[in-house]
């Protein structure tokens, strides 16, 4: 099996259980306070973890970019409170732009 | 179920719509690029239906970081949805088996678009639900067509998604306990990024904060 079908039948089939977690498996009983705090700071790590590899990750080194400059002026969009789809364009214009000109 | 309370569910979606065909297609062009194949981009789209964690899955396998990588990235960015569901559990009427397959339609915008009148709403939930899903679906299959009709880099498709994930990331960051994992987990990953293979210093990030609250 191809590594890209692990993955999405891996996924997929984790996905499909968390998403059943209420409504099949646990009825209207919580999460215990403990597991409710682990998601809350799991989804932060995370995505905190991927914007570092996504905008200076490298071959096993770090690499300063285009990215860069291009998650700058997202960082300044979503302070002014610019849709997600207005983050997306502006960084990708601004990374384009670079490469064009440079 | 309610035809008209579906129906109204499905209304109360639309203005929405323009997010998940483009952030579909943008995940099959990534989906492409990172060289998943086009049946198995739209398999994924139809069965983890989870825009963050299928974003973070292709930008790991795209960067060389392995299958491993990949599926805890994705399994952690989607436990979220344990506690979702569990929110909304008592809304999901029928056998066990239906529970099951339209449990599948809680994604982000159908649950807050469900709970937005103080409870929530199961016709709601399933009318954005079974709208973003069709559209995730084919924007997807779009996507994969077209990816390969442009290079990803001169339009700035790799600075899009760690955009994307900041923007995500931002609205987390109200508690402190958040807060330090989030920098906690970027300085891990920035330290070891020159050092370990691709795809290890997330996966490292995220077990750091998870020994952190467990001591």
């Amino acid at each position: 099996m191809s590594t890209a079908w692990l993955v999405v039948l891996v996924v997929g089939a984790a996905t499909v259980l968390l998403k059943a977690a209420g409504p099949v498996f646990l009825g209207g009983r919580a999460l215990p306070p403990r597991a409710l705090a682990l998601v809350e700071v799991l989804a932060p790590a995370m995505l905190a973890a991927l914007v570092v590899t996504q905008t200076v990750g490298g071959d096993e080194e770090l690499v300063l970019d285009e990215r860069v400059a291009g998650v700058a002026v997202a960082a300044a969009a979503i302070l002014l409170r610019a849709p997600l789809l207005a983050v997306m364009t502006l960084a990708a214009a601004c990374a384009a732009l670079l490469r064009l000109l440079l | 179920m309610n035809e008209s309370r579906f129906r109204d569910g499905v209304l109360a979606g639309l203005p929405l719509a323009l997010a998940p065909i483009l952030f579909g297609a943008a995940f099959g062009v990534l989906a492409i690029e990172a060289d998943m194949g086009r049946v198995a981009a739209v398999v994924m789209s139809a069965t983890t239906f989870a825009g963050s964690a299928q974003f973070a899955a292709a930008s790991i396998l795209d960067t060389g970081g392995g299958a491993a990588a990949a599926i805890v990235a994705a399994v952690l960015l989607n436990a979220r949805y344990a506690p979702l569901s569990i929110a909304v559990a008592s809304i999901f009427p029928g056998s066990v088996r239906r529970r099951l397959v339209e449990s599948q339609l809680i994604v982000d915008e159908s649950w807050a678009l469900a709970g937005r009148s103080g409870r929530f709403e199961y016709g709601t939930l399933a009318g954005v639900g079974v709208l973003f899903w069709l559209l995730w679906v084919g924007g997807t299959a779009v996507g994969t067509l077209v990816g390969d009709l442009f290079d990803p880099r001169a339009i700035g498709l790799d600075a899009a998604f760690p955009a994307l994930f900041l923007a995500l990331l931002v609205p987390y960051l109200r508690t402190r306990r958040a807060l330090a994992a989030a920098l906690t987990a970027a300085g891990i990953t920035l330290a070891l990024t020159p050092v370990a293979p691709a795809g290890l210093p997330v996966v490292a990030a995220s077990l750091a904060c998870l020994w952190g609250l467990a001591r």
